[in-house]
């Protein structure tokens, strides 16, 4: 009977150390990233981690607190130009903010890292919104706690619906005319669109958008689902729409997600600046193609800038109570990157800003 | 377990170490070898790693909401995979099917304009059905449930996005704020329920624990959980000794598409739209909350709480890591250590029970009873 005593003690124990052992271990990596990663965290927070060196010297002793919360999926190299504004501007301007983001494109999750984000009673809300209805909920109750919200890279239809000081980002139905207009223009009639992340509606306004000018233009576009997060499945599905329908000579990506496997399609069928391609948003690989000839143009919306400047907005409204835009959104694009222009706009792009 | 040890085993015997058995377990280790033991034990540790990491945020009302409803989002499907789980079957159908019955819900009641009701109603008819083909072919074809709810997971995503494109031209469904009866949908579920210091807590969450209560009082208290228990461990040894077999499992199946149903229309009536790609991913939480609770992969043992406490675990720790500001990046890497510890405490636990000493309380006992049963009425023939 002792015996058995003492293994039912020994059990709870290891039990218990080893859970505990676990939890600490990733604790440990969670104070580790602040200090190492300026890329990865801006920094450990104020109530989070605890004080590591790198905290105290972000903070600079402003204690301004910033929550940012996007759809940003951390695979989509989309994102990371933009986590980088923020973390620029956090480290300049001594504030700290905090990234959180859905492990998929999910919203109900995403509606509770806001709720979340209002929890921790922050001084400014950074946050994207790709799906409104879905949202709305919990923006009220962030705008409800006092909280100074800007809303970044969609959510132009709703950022006054939800009490935001201003808008930072682009109107998709209107890029998404841009660019249908343009490869109207460049001679594109059958255009098929890429979309990388089936269910967000700004990607949806993006097709529609140029679907509208294409079909003004007397042409006529249709959309191709694909993953982002599968880009030889990607590959394969443009590779085989593009075999199964020779007429279409244009293919619109929507990102940088779907343009690399439309690019590697086209180089693997050989048709490599016979059918027209372009895309929405930059990397490196996209500018090497418009530099080099074999994608026609991008449009960018410079989301450096939407992670950059709402950190500073709602530092010098929680110091200062400025407020910017006059109730009116900031645009940051689009703008067009082609071959004139793609070769200046490379190198900021290796630094990781364009 | 061979032939010869199963026939020399009456029923007598069974019936006669049963009580032997409850007489000497100790009230420490009845407890310890509770399936949800270990669930609750990583609920507790998991709770205080983040009270301490993310102090006030954490305590305060809003923290405890928003943990809770994600949570209850977890829950209002995975209660129903664990029964399903104990019951020796899969479903990776049940993260699709909260897009499906979302869809249909919205697409009968903004495009066919009927009440959101009855558009309601025959989402659930459609879900039902739904399972009761994924149980079927299981049952019929013999296939692992694996494969067969594959298949059938990869058909509802591709028919979801297929339709609501048909329809909308976009790849959600929106306006079902202006049907008929969406108030009262809305408040049933997704409204608050109750408000505490300003903070209100989902109603998502009476929906979770209510299941958790139904669930497990079927399971313990009614000869349905039996039967559960009993298709699990040994399909054919429960089917010989009069358990309707192939009934309890498409049962089972059904009870997931209800419970999937259930969790779509929460999602429907708090986003307001239905979205094609909703619950895709998902089915793996389930599974993975069931297995933090306790239950086998090989069916036949596990619980209905402990499923209810590794939903606890998932929402706590996907809410938790936000809150104490970490790096969410390493939402997965956490999720994957409690996942192998929990599965290897357990399966500790269900070992260290086995042999401490003679009498056991787990796995083999409902297959025995049944095997030992099953066995006696064929020799009886």
């Amino acid at each position: 009977m002792r015996s058995h005593r003492l293994r039912v003690v020994g059990a709870i124990l290891t039990v218990g150390a080893l859970v505990l052992t676990a939890c600490g271990g990733d604790d440990d990596d969670g104070e580790d990233s602040a200090p190492t990663g300026v890329d990865d965290t801006t920094s450990g927070s104020g109530s989070g981690t605890g004080g590591t060196g790198d905290t105290v010297d972000l903070t600079q002793g402003s204690d301004v607190t910033i929550e940012v919360v996007t759809h940003g999926q951390a695979s989509d190299p989309f994102w990371s130009v933009f986590k980088k504004g923020v973390d620029d501007a956090a480290k300049e301007l001594g504030v700290t903010a905090n990234y959180s983001a859905p492990d998929t494109f999910d919203m109900v999750a995403m509606a509770q890292l806001i709720d979340a984000a209002v929890a921790k009673e922050p001084d400014g809300l950074i946050v994207s919104v790709p799906d409104y209805p879905a949202l709305q909920d919990s923006l009220a109750a962030a705008a409800d706690a006092g909280i100074p919200i800007i809303t970044v890279n969609s959510g132009s239809d709703n950022y006054e619906e939800i009490g935001a000081i201003t808008h930072i980002g682009q109107d998709e139905t209107v890029a998404g005319r841009g660019a249908g207009a343009r490869m109207a223009e460049e001679g594109a009639t059958n255009v098929i669109c890429i979309n990388q992340e089936v269910g967000n509606a700004g990607l949806d306004a993006r097709c529609n958008g140029a679907k509208e000018a294409i079909e003004e233009a007397g042409g006529s576009l249709e959309v191709v689902q694909v993953d982002l997060n599968d880009a030889a499945g990607a590959q394969s599905t443009i590779e085989s729409t593009l075999q199964a329908d020779t007429e279409i000579n244009g293919v619109l990506a929507l990102g940088p997600t779907g343009a690399g496997p439309a690019l590697a399609a086209l180089n693997n069928l050989g048709r490599t600046g016979e059918v027209q391609l372009a895309t929405f948003d930059i990397n490196a690989e996209v500018i090497d193609a418009i530099a080099a000839g074999d994608m026609s143009f991008a449009v960018d919306q410079q989301q450096y800038l939407q992670g950059y400047l709402p950190i500073s907005f709602l530092k010098l409204n929680s110091t200062n109570l400025n407020t910017v835009g006059g109730g009116q959104p900031i645009l940051t694009g689009p703008g067009f990157v082609t071959a004139d222009n793609a070769e200046q706009i490379k190198e900021l792009a290796e630094a990781g800003t364009r | 377990m061979t032939t010869t040890s199963a026939t020399t085993a009456t029923a007598a015997d069974v019936v006669s170490t049963t009580d032997e058995r409850l007489a000497r377990l100790s009230a420490r280790k009845r407890l310890l070898v509770r399936p949800e033991f270990g669930a609750l034990a990583g609920a507790v540790v998991v709770w205080l790693l983040f009270a301490w990491q993310a102090d006030s945020a954490w305590l305060s009302w809003q923290g405890t909401a928003t943990y809770l409803d994600r949570s209850a989002g977890y829950g209002l499907t995975a209660i129903a995979v664990a029964l399903l789980m104990i019951g020796g079957e899969f479903d990776l159908s049940a993260g699709v099917m909260t897009g499906t019955t979302g869809m249909f819900a919205a697409l009968f009641a903004v495009h066919s304009g009927l009440n959101l009701w009855l558009a309601m109603a025959l989402s659930l008819l459609i879900a039902l059905f739904l399972g009761f083909l994924n149980g079927l072919m299981v049952v019929r074809s013999g296939l692992p449930s694996f494969i067969v709810t594959l298949g059938t997971f990869f058909a509802l995503r591709g028919f979801n996005l297929w339709l609501t494109q048909q329809v909308t031209d976009k790849t959600q469904v929106t306006g079902i704020v202006d049907t008929g009866g969406h108030d009262i949908a809305r408040k049933v579920f997704a409204s608050n329920f109750v408000t505490i210091g300003g903070v209100g807590f989902r109603v998502s969450i009476l929906w979770f624990a209510g299941m958790v209560v139904v669930g497990a009082w079927v399971l313990m208290r009614t000869r349905v959980g039996n039967w559960i228990f009993a298709v699990g461990g040994n399909r054919d040894a429960a089917r010989m000794s009069g358990v309707p077999a192939n009934a309890t499992k498409i049962g089972l199946f059904m009870i997931v598409a209800a419970s999937g149903w259930v969790h779509g229309m929460v999602v429907l009536l708090q986003t307001n739209r239905s979205n094609v790609i909703e619950g895709v991913g998902q089915e793996f939480f389930f599974i993975i909350a069931a297995v933090l609770g306790g239950c086998l992969l090989t069916g036949g043992f596990g619980s209905v709480v402990g499923a209810g406490l590794g939903c606890l675990i998932l929402g706590m720790t996907q809410q938790g890591i936000p809150l104490a500001g970490w790096d969410n990046n390493l939402y997965f890497l956490f999720l994957g250590i409690i996942l192998l510890l929990a599965a290897f405490a357990n399966e500790w636990i269900r070992r260290w029970a086995r042999t401490a000493s003679r009498p056991t309380v787990d796995v083999p006992d409902t297959t025995e009873v049944a095997h030992a049963a099953a066995t006696r009425s064929t020799t009886d023939d």
